[in-house]
């Protein structure tokens, strides 16, 4: 008897309702990358900002010569900001080849032949992406505030900072969306995920360098919206109560931020697709 | 001592009887446009359950059709119906009862084999107990049974074919589109997979359309065909009864004016397809037992001389070749 008599049966078992695909993607999507000796040690390299922020609020209130190291409200905005150095990395290793070695592979017309809407793709994708951003951003800055309380001994700086939970929030949420949404989208215009990284740290850069440079001809920050990263910094220090840096209307760099992110969902849309068609 | 209930047998033999009785696929004026070329011109053609073949020319529409009927393409015009569900409206309920092997080399990177054919059947719905069980019966069913643990990027062309094959049927399809299925295959390996395609569909019940150019493949594991050309419809119905049209084919070679005598059975209504070495198939419309010597009759009076002339069975290459008019 040929082996393949003995190998195919009907299936008669339970299947998940339609719109799940997505958690088993991003499932395995974690799943991949959590292994990898490179995440970790990143992963622990992200998280050294924070060892050093909780040593620096267990020094300040365990003894009184060290309380000019007490965190304030803004000890809470510059770490977010220094976190992002680490979610630029972040970004780039994890989701540069998001889609761009489904897309290498051919893969984008296997997953759209399964019972999943390429909506619902990107939503496997982008949680990906998102999981781990956040786990760089909002998990360590609330854990901070936690670890301020526990070193405390009591509520009084959380009560007095009350903002500082959804500023922490919004602020990340905007970071990773932000983050991840422009990565997967330029992550679905190429084939190469070194060349999905460049463009990325391009896009990073260039913008940056873009609005610096008309900041030193023209003398003023209003262009800071040129630049996502600018305009980001803008909108975290509206969002943390703090003097924004540049003069740029906090809802201006709130909209560039949105326009960006709808833009690369857009783009995201158009070029998740079972079949490609090139006229 | 209570009753403990049996265990639910999630897996079980393939039942003797067909999956889904009707037409699996119903395609009513099909138009598909890529930007200003129409890949598919007013199709509309019925595919009865059982193994069918798609048959066509390079370019003929085949894979277009196979991409409409997932909902990767949107129609100009026209409707489609995959096991009695609209693709236009429940694209998702179809591709949860469909499996797809494409073309081209596909899958999932980073994965080894046995991950990847679980993990495509977690996508589609299986818990991922029965994922991963299923993926190891049918990784040996495809034949990779030993190579279940390599790393995909490693495997030859062959392997890859046989993957995807693996992967479009681990959830159980109620219906499967293989498309070019033995691309790029050695002989051996080809008669393997027709040999598994031939078995999913005759003794495993599983409903299939199989689009291939190579005329032996379709022949070999089909039942039904769809033969397409320029986008359209050429002809189908039952390979048994396209084959054992009213006719006879005939194997003649010629000593003499081969061009003009061509011309002349042309000219009698009979159908004529140059082969190698001389050999021409002529095909008699209608004939009868004494259509032999209608053609001596012909030859005589052309003053060629008959050499060989000899009935043949027709194959499906006859089909294909009146449907896409062929000389």
């Amino acid at each position: 008897m040929p082996i393949h008599d003995q190998g195919y049966r009907r299936y008669l078992g339970t299947r998940a309702a339609i719109g799940k695909a997505w958690q088993v993607m991003a499932r395995a999507g974690v799943m991949s990358v959590v292994t990898k000796r490179i995440f970790i040690g990143m992963m622990l390299w992200a998280w050294a900002p924070f060892v050093v922020r909780a040593v620096q609020i267990y020094v300040s209130q365990t003894f009184t010569q060290a309380s000019f190291l007490a965190p304030k409200g803004e000890t809470f905005r510059e770490f977010l900001d220094q976190q992002g150095l680490f979610v630029f990395f972040m970004t780039i290793y994890v989701g540069a080849g998001l889609i761009a070695n489904d897309r290498r592979a051919n893969a984008l017309q296997l997953y759209l032949s399964k019972p999943m809407t390429s909506a619902e793709y990107v939503a496997g994708k982008l949680a990906i992406l998102f999981l781990f951003l956040v786990s760089v951003t909002f998990l360590p800055a609330m854990m901070l505030l936690v670890t301020q309380a526990v070193f405390a001994g009591d509520l009084t700086f959380i009560r007095n900072n009350l903002y500082l939970v959804p500023a922490i929030t919004l602020y990340s949420v905007v970071l990773v969306l932000l983050a991840s949404t422009t990565m997967l989208a330029l992550s679905s215009m190429s084939k190469s995920a070194r060349f999905v990284a460049v463009m990325y740290a391009g896009l990073f850069f260039f913008t940056l360098a873009l609005f610096n440079t008309l900041r030193g001809i023209t003398g003023s920050t209003k262009f800071a919206w040129l630049a996502p990263t600018a305009a980001l910094q803008q909108l975290g220090d509206s969002i943390f109560r703090l003097t924004p840096r540049y003069q740029l209307s906090p809802a201006l760099a709130g909209l560039a931020v949105i326009v960006l992110i709808a833009g690369s969902i857009w783009i995201l849309l158009r070029r998740v697709r079972g079949v490609e068609i090139v006229t | 001592m209570p009753d403990i209930p049996p265990i639910p047998d999630v897996q079980a033999p393939a039942p003797p009887t067909a999956r889904f009785e009707g037409p699996v696929v119903k395609a009513d004026s099909l138009s598909v446009r890529y930007g200003k070329n129409r890949a598919l011109n007013d199709v509309t053609a019925v595919f009865p359950p059982g193994a069918v073949g798609l048959l066509g020319p390079n370019g003929a529409g085949k894979s277009t059709l196979l991409k409409s009927l997932l909902g990767f393409l949107v129609p100009e015009k026209g409707s489609m119906k995959v096991l009695d569900l609209d693709v236009a409206t429940a694209p998702l309920e179809i591709r949860e009862r469909i499996g797809y092997m494409p073309e081209s080399d596909s899958h999932i990177p980073g994965m080894n084999a046995v991950s990847f054919v679980a993990y495509c059947a977690q996508l589609s719905g299986l818990p991922a107990i029965d994922a991963m069980q299923r993926a190891h019966e049918v990784l040996y069913y495809v034949g990779l049974g030993e190579a279940r643990y390599r790393n995909l990027e490693t495997y030859s062309t062959g392997m890859k074919q046989r993957i995807k094959l693996a992967q479009a049927i681990v959830h159980d399809p109620d219906l499967l589109f293989l498309d070019e299925p033995t691309n790029g295959m050695d002989p051996k390996g080809r008669d393997e997979m027709l040999e598994l395609i031939r078995d999913l569909a005759h003794n495993k019940n599983v409903n299939l359309i199989l689009s291939s150019h190579l005329l032996p493949d379709v022949e070999y594991t089909c039942d039904h065909v769809v033969v397409m050309d320029k986008g359209t419809v050429a002809t189908y119905g039952p390979i048994a009864a396209l084959k054992g049209t009213t006719g006879r084919v005939y194997e003649l070679r010629i000593k003499g004016d081969e061009a003009r005598f061509i011309e002349v059975l042309k000219a009698a209504g009979y159908e004529v397809h140059d082969s190698d070495e001389d050999v021409m198939r002529v095909f008699v419309p209608g004939a009868t037992d004494d259509s032999a010597k209608v053609l001596f009759a012909l030859a005589a009076r052309e003053k060629v001389q008959v050499r060989h002339l000899r009935p043949s069975i027709p194959t499906l290459e006859d089909v294909f070749a009146r449907a896409v008019g062929e000389a």
